[in-house]
């Protein structure tokens, strides 16, 4: 894989990743925002640069790096999901089954109900602050170098010979 | 009295059309008529405008006026409905806002596509979508019809019709001359008033009760004449168990269908990044989850203040409860400060009712140009000439809604609502999944999905009550009742679901392990996205 070394390379690379209209601007987009064509020099070449562009992505998905953001991701959703989702579908089913539970009064006019109400609304805005703050610690940094390095083997590939 | 408010109100309405169409002229007067400007806006938008947006989007007529009305009338059962359409918004942030925002262009139907042959995925992809997004249009339109004609005291079939059309036509010029850009100014706009609008109410509600929220649901409970069950689940959905199961399905559909509507995922591509897409669904659950406490106090505050039996007087629905408030908490009928609060609530709910219907019929009209004509004419449109399908699409669209919107009139809008959440939830959700997460799954799996759970959801609909067998239904001539359920989403998104599992094991086609990879890639880095 030769390495892309054109004359702005240098000049964009994480000036500051944390920017986001920067990354707007990143990799091979015309002004309609559809991949721009790559250069080919024969109809033969440009089947064997998508198909080598395939392999970019098999080989970054293949790669230890890839691997960790992915298992960093659903290590947090898939244990987040069953258990909000379990939390409202029983929240959903004691009322419309137990509706005597859930009158049972706690403190005034609050009652059970009312507390599990208010609890759902309690865990949705916990479950957003604690998603926002593991993805910006935890994912946000990698994703963004995996961005780069994929680009760059995309862009390396495709018209690396120009 | 009643001409006091009517005028104001209607002198507010056009003080609201007239803004909206001056951002509409504004905005387009800078459109390049790229498709990348008609559908997204051109993707640089701030992460908080977008949140607004989405709020915007997705807060409705029935959300301020339909819930605090349930609340006023049966209770708790009218929060224990709002609380599903918050949670749903866990799943569009975990699952969907950034890895769409990162596979897609500008539908639904691109991130399926993108893995498998498209032309079938586009066509089923778009149908279902076009199919939701009528559906929900059809709900705004008769909520609009009867609650203009409501707040203005004209309750004849003319005005009813007329505002209709009126809400239709202003849609229509929103979307074909402003696009994507007027449409998120406007949502932006409709969010500021209607969370304004909402903080004021509130804090009078709050202020009445000298900050005593116990207080408050005393009184309301007292006042309901059902005592403390008035604070409990059961008295709406807690009949037989027919109407239990009914409200679990619909509970299912809720939380499962946001993260399958046309208009909301089309909100992700406004922003530049996936980043930026999870930032502006945060902002978007701090508003929504904030405005959805707030119509709890002001639901619970019509019952203590109004009285669940005015608010029956004067609509059977509930729908006036907030406006019967406002007038109140102003000083009551006749006075100045009632009259103007009147006035600016039914405002508010004729802007929450025209954003809505303009995010609806954007993308709609994106479904129809960019997935069902391009597929289905066999050749690469130019993005201009696809601008230009869309346009009209937009027409189209508008013109089958006022239709509909006038035929369907006597129909429940929660039941539609609730049933374009089911159909999203059973044909959109499940196909969404699979594609980013699923690596075996293939083009006939996908078909299958997204037709499993469309063609249920709706055969189950014509054969259930709302349709035919009882007093109540359209045709109570007829009898077609087969299925017990007004809304189908506990039998139609599991099958969704199962259909498209089994269209994918039974596939002869091996899964495309590359196009995969490519996916799972781009959706969790962001490579390669527009």
């Amino acid at each position: 894989m030769e390495k892309y070394d054109g004359p702005d390379s240098g000049k964009v690379r994480f000036d500051d990743p944390w920017y986001d209209a920067l990354a707007s601007g990143w990799g091979e987009l015309d002004s309609t925002g559809a991949p721009a064509p790559a250069v080919p020099h024969a109809r033969g070449e440009q089947e064997d640069r998508t198909a080598r562009a395939a392999d970019v992505y098999l080989e970054v998905q293949r790669s230890a790096a890839f691997q960790e953001v992915r298992s960093r991701y659903r290590r947090f959703v898939v244990p987040a999901v069953a258990v909000f989702f379990t939390w409202y579908v029983g929240y959903v089913v004691t009322a419309t089954t137990a509706p005597d539970f859930m009158a049972r009064p706690v403190a005034g006019a609050v009652n059970v109900a009312m507390l599990a109400g208010l609890g759902q609304f309690l865990t949705t805005f916990l479950f957003t602050w604690a998603y926002a703050r593991h993805a910006r610690l935890r994912r946000d940094r990698a994703a963004l170098d995996l961005r780069w390095d994929t680009q760059e083997l995309t862009r390396s590939v495709a018209g690396g010979d120009r | 009295m009643t001409g006091n408010h009517q005028t104001l109100a209607l002198l507010l309405f056009s003080v609201f059309v007239a803004v909206t169409l001056g951002i509409t002229t504004w905005v387009s007067r800078h459109r390049h008529g790229s498709a990348e400007e008609f559908y997204a806006g051109g993707r640089l938008f701030s992460p908080m405008e977008n949140g607004f947006a989405i709020a915007g989007d997705y807060m409705s007529a029935a959300s301020f006026l339909g819930i605090s009305g349930l609340i006023a009338l049966f209770g708790y059962d009218g929060l224990l409905y709002s609380v599903g359409f918050l949670v749903a918004w866990l799943v569009v942030l975990f699952l969907v806002a950034e890895l769409v925002r990162n596979c897609g262009r500008f539908t639904l139907a691109d991130v399926v596509a993108a893995r498998m042959s498209e032309r079938p995925v586009r066509i089923a992809a778009g149908t279902s979508s076009v199919t939701v997004s009528v559906l929900y249009l059809v709900a705004q339109m008769v909520g609009a019809g009867s609650l203009v004609a409501l707040l203005l005291g004209g309750t004849s079939e003319a005005a009813q019709a007329w505002t209709v059309i009126g809400v239709g036509a202003l849609m229509v010029i929103y979307v074909s001359m402003g696009g994507m850009r007027a449409t998120t100014w406007i949502q932006i706009v409709k969010a500021v008033l209607l969370m304004g609008g909402t903080i004021a109410l509130t804090v009078l509600v709050l202020v009445r009760f000298h900050g005593d929220f116990d207080q408050l649901l005393l009184t309301a409970a007292d006042r309901s004449g059902h005592g403390k069950s008035f604070l409990a689940p059961g008295l709406r959905y807690g009949g037989d168990w027919t109407a239990r199961l009914d409200f679990i399905s619909l509970g299912l559909a809720l939380v499962l269908g946001t993260a399958g509507l046309p208009h909301i995922l089309s909100r992700f591509y406004t922003v530049p990044t996936a980043r930026a897409a999870r930032r502006s669904v945060v902002w978007a659950i701090g508003l929504i989850g904030g405005f959805y406490l707030m119509t709890i106090v002001l639901g619970f505050g019509a019952a203590a203040i109004v009285g669940p039996d005015a608010v029956r007087g004067s609509n059977a629905a509930g729908n006036t409860a907030v406006p019967l408030l406002a007038l109140d908490l102003g000083g009551g009928a006749g006075s100045t400060g009632g009259t103007v609060l009147f006035a600016i609530v039914a405002a508010i709910a004729f802007a929450t009712i025209l954003a809505v219907v303009a995010g609806i019929t954007l993308a709609s009209s994106a479904s129809v140009a960019h997935d069902l004509y391009a597929s289905l004419r066999r050749r690469r449109a130019k993005p201009r000439s696809e601008v230009a399908v869309a346009r009209t699409a937009a027409v189209g669209i508008g013109v089958v809604a006022i239709a509909l919107g006038l035929l369907a009139r006597d129909l429940n809008v929660a039941f539609l609502v609730g049933l374009a959440f089911a159909v999203a939830a059973s044909a959109n959700l499940p196909v969404l999944l699979y594609s980013l997460f699923w690596r075996n799954f293939t083009t006939r799996g996908a078909v299958w999905s997204v037709y499993g759970g469309l063609v249920p959801a709706l055969v189950l609909v014509v054969l259930s009550p709302v349709v035919t067998g009882s007093p109540a239904s359209l045709f109570p001539g007829v009898d077609l009742q087969y299925f017990p359920l007004e809304n189908p989403g506990l039998v139609s998104i599991p099958l969704g679901f199962l259909a498209g599992w089994l269209g994918t094991v039974t596939s002869t086609e091996p899964p495309d392990e590359a196009k995969h990879a490519e996916t799972e890639v781009r959706a969790l880095t962001g490579a390669g996205a527009v």
